[in-house]
């Protein structure tokens, strides 16, 4: 597939938007991540020396790109989806636009927002779901959830009815929240994890793999109700997710990554149109056409 | 006012674990106790101010160990649980999550101290009858800030390695126990250590603590140590501030926050 078919596309798109005057949820130019990655064992020891031997110096590494200049625009208000195969870079870029992340060139900006500079700023109009579900595991649920509204401020009281709305509507029965969230299911907890993050009312839902785990039921629930907060609130929701049948649902916009590139963009029908050649195609078709 | 909340919602956070680690406490808390209790009857023999001047340094070194290991091991500990980027990703100033687990620390070393206190004095008939209580509290509350700034810095090792940086804060403590003096006068080292005893505030707050407890020495005898210890403060505090904030940018740049999924 050719990717550089799209590379003339990208910037007419961020264009149209930045011209607009209201600034979108999410704007990214030219973002690029390196890690670096720690050697596996045999390449290593090709390459110890006597530092490495006594531990003087940490492991050999060697740099990884996981993104590699993203160009991407997210509208205000719309449901965008972010597919790709492992190792794609999709939590990489979730983690960047919520500043846990620095990038190494480019520039990220959050409804205007500089993500380096303006931290602040960003964090009080974001929060984020996350695949592993990222509690004190032996507190409980509401003490999870009590914290986190400390941290934003949130009385105590709001907090309560507010996660009590958020479960009901997602099937977790009341009397969860008092248990030890090590004690509930993986879906269980994932969605405590939505109601935590839907505690501070974010203007920007970054979502990564939410129903990654979830049993079909539990997964059209969530699915349902992040519409619902979306068409009620109007939050802007970044979503990552192997599961194409969630991106015809909820998306409005995909973009496809590959190898920390964005490989395709645009609603499903159009990629539809222009990989599968029928709007009636296979969202699966496409991914498998646009990842290598 | 909101970052007060956070600062509150630490607190209470703490508390929370503390109470469903209650059995876990209880087992920490009966070592100490026989810690104190045995290092104490070594003095035995030494009369009752050997056994008081040893108590110094138990119960010292207890207090100072749970101000240090609350400090440096807070990043670490939110590491293990998975909840390090959800409390970094909060919008409050670091300043505060900082401020927030230092009040937690003295607040919990006071405590369990306290306790430590109350049923070692069951063991031994302490001779408090020349102490000057209020200087050696006075001591407490300034080394308090000194091991606080120690910690701020030391708490910077597990976020630039998630490996080793715990194991790190571990040689800082045993580092501070062999040269501060503890249970033994300083000068019982080797002369080509006693100079790293200077470094360390636990020196001057023990010193300072004997001579309140023991000698009866007032705040005005205290003030060449309190000043030191404030010095300490004043130079550690701002200093583990700003390495704690190099130390996140670090660790933002080079993905070791957390790296999962
Ligand atoms: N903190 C980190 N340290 C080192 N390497 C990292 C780090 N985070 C990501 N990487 C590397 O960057 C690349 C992209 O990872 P990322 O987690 O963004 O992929 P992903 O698209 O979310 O994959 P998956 O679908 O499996 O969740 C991978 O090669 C990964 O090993
Ligand atoms: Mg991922």
């Amino acid at each position: 597939m050719d990717s550089r078919a799209f590379d003339e596309e990208r910037p007419r798109a961020v264009a149209a938007v930045s011209s607009s005057g209201t600034a979108p949820a999410v704007r990214c130019m030219g973002v690029v991540k390196r890690f670096r990655e720690p050697l596996e064992a045999d390449e290593a020891e090709a390459e110890r020396g006597w530092r490495e031997r006594i531990g003087l110096l940490g492991r050999r590494s060697r740099p990884v790109e996981a993104l590699r200049g993203i160009d991407l625009v997210v509208p205000a208000g719309s449901v965008y989806g972010v597919l790709g195969a492992n190792g794609s870079g999709k939590s990489t870029l979730i983690r960047l636009l919520a500043t846990l992340l620095l990038p190494d060139a480019g520039r990220l900006e959050v409804f205007g927002h500089d993500v380096v500079c303006e931290a602040a700023a960003v964090r009080r109009r974001i929060n984020r779901v996350s695949v592993e579900a990222s509690f004190f595991k032996s507190l409980s649920a509401w003490e999870n959830l009590l914290y986190a509204a400390r941290l934003y401020g949130l009385p105590p009281r709001a907090a309560r009815e507010r996660s009590a709305a958020v479960l009901e509507r997602l099937g977790l029965p009341a009397q969860k929240l008092r248990a030890r969230v090590e004690t509930l299911s993986r879906g269980q907890q994932q969605k405590v994890a939505v109601a935590r993050a839907l505690l501070t009312t974010p203007d920007l839902l970054l979502l990564d793999e939410p129903t990654t785990g979830l049993d079909p039921r539990s997964k059209r629930e969530v699915q349902e109700f992040l519409g619902e907060i979306h068409a009620r609130e109007g939050t802007t929701i970044l979503l990552t997710t192997h599961d194409m049948d969630e991106v015809e649902r909820l998306c409005d916009r995909v973009a496809i990554l590959d190898g920390g590139r964005v490989v395709a963009e645009g609603t499903v029908a159009e990629l539809k149109l222009r990989f599968a050649g029928s709007e009636s195609a296979d969202m699966e078709e496409v991914f498998l056409r646009c990842t290598s | 006012m909101h970052e007060l909340s956070a600062g509150w919602g630490l607190l209470e956070r703490n508390f929370h674990l503390i109470r469903r680690y209650l059995s876990w406490e209880a087992v920490d808390f009966f070592y100490n106790v026989v810690n104190a209790v045995t290092i104490a009857l070594i003095g035995v023999r030494g009369g009752p101010s050997m056994v008081l001047y040893l108590l110094v340094g138990a119960l010292l070194w207890n207090f100072l160990s749970i101000i240090f290991n609350e400090v440096a091991n807070s990043v670490q500990w939110e590491r293990w649980e998975g909840t390090i980027e959800y409390t970094f990703m909060a919008p409050i100033r670091r300043l505060t999550y900082l401020l927030g687990v230092s009040a937690w620390a003295v607040l919990y070393a006071t405590l369990r101290t306290g306790l430590v206190l109350a049923v070692v004095a069951l063991f031994f008939r302490m001779p408090l009858r020349a102490a000057d209580l209020g200087a050696a509290l006075v001591v407490l509350l300034v080394a308090s800030a000194s091991f606080i700034g120690i910690g701020l810095v030391a708490a910077i090792l597990p976020l630039m390695s998630p490996e080793r940086g715990a194991q790190a804060t571990h040689i800082v403590q045993g580092a501070l126990l062999l040269v501060s003096g503890v249970y033994y006068e300083v000068s019982a080292l080797p002369v080509w250590l006693q100079p790293l005893s200077w470094l360390s505030p636990a020196t001057y707050t023990l010193r300072a603590e004997r001579a309140a407890l023991l000698h009866g020495a007032g705040l005005g005898q205290l003030l060449p140590a309190l000043g030191i210890l404030v010095l300490f403060a004043l130079v550690t505090i701002p200093a583990g501030y700003a390495a704690f904030r190099a130390a996140e940018r670090y660790a933002l740049r080079t993905g070791r926050l957390h790296r999962n999924g």
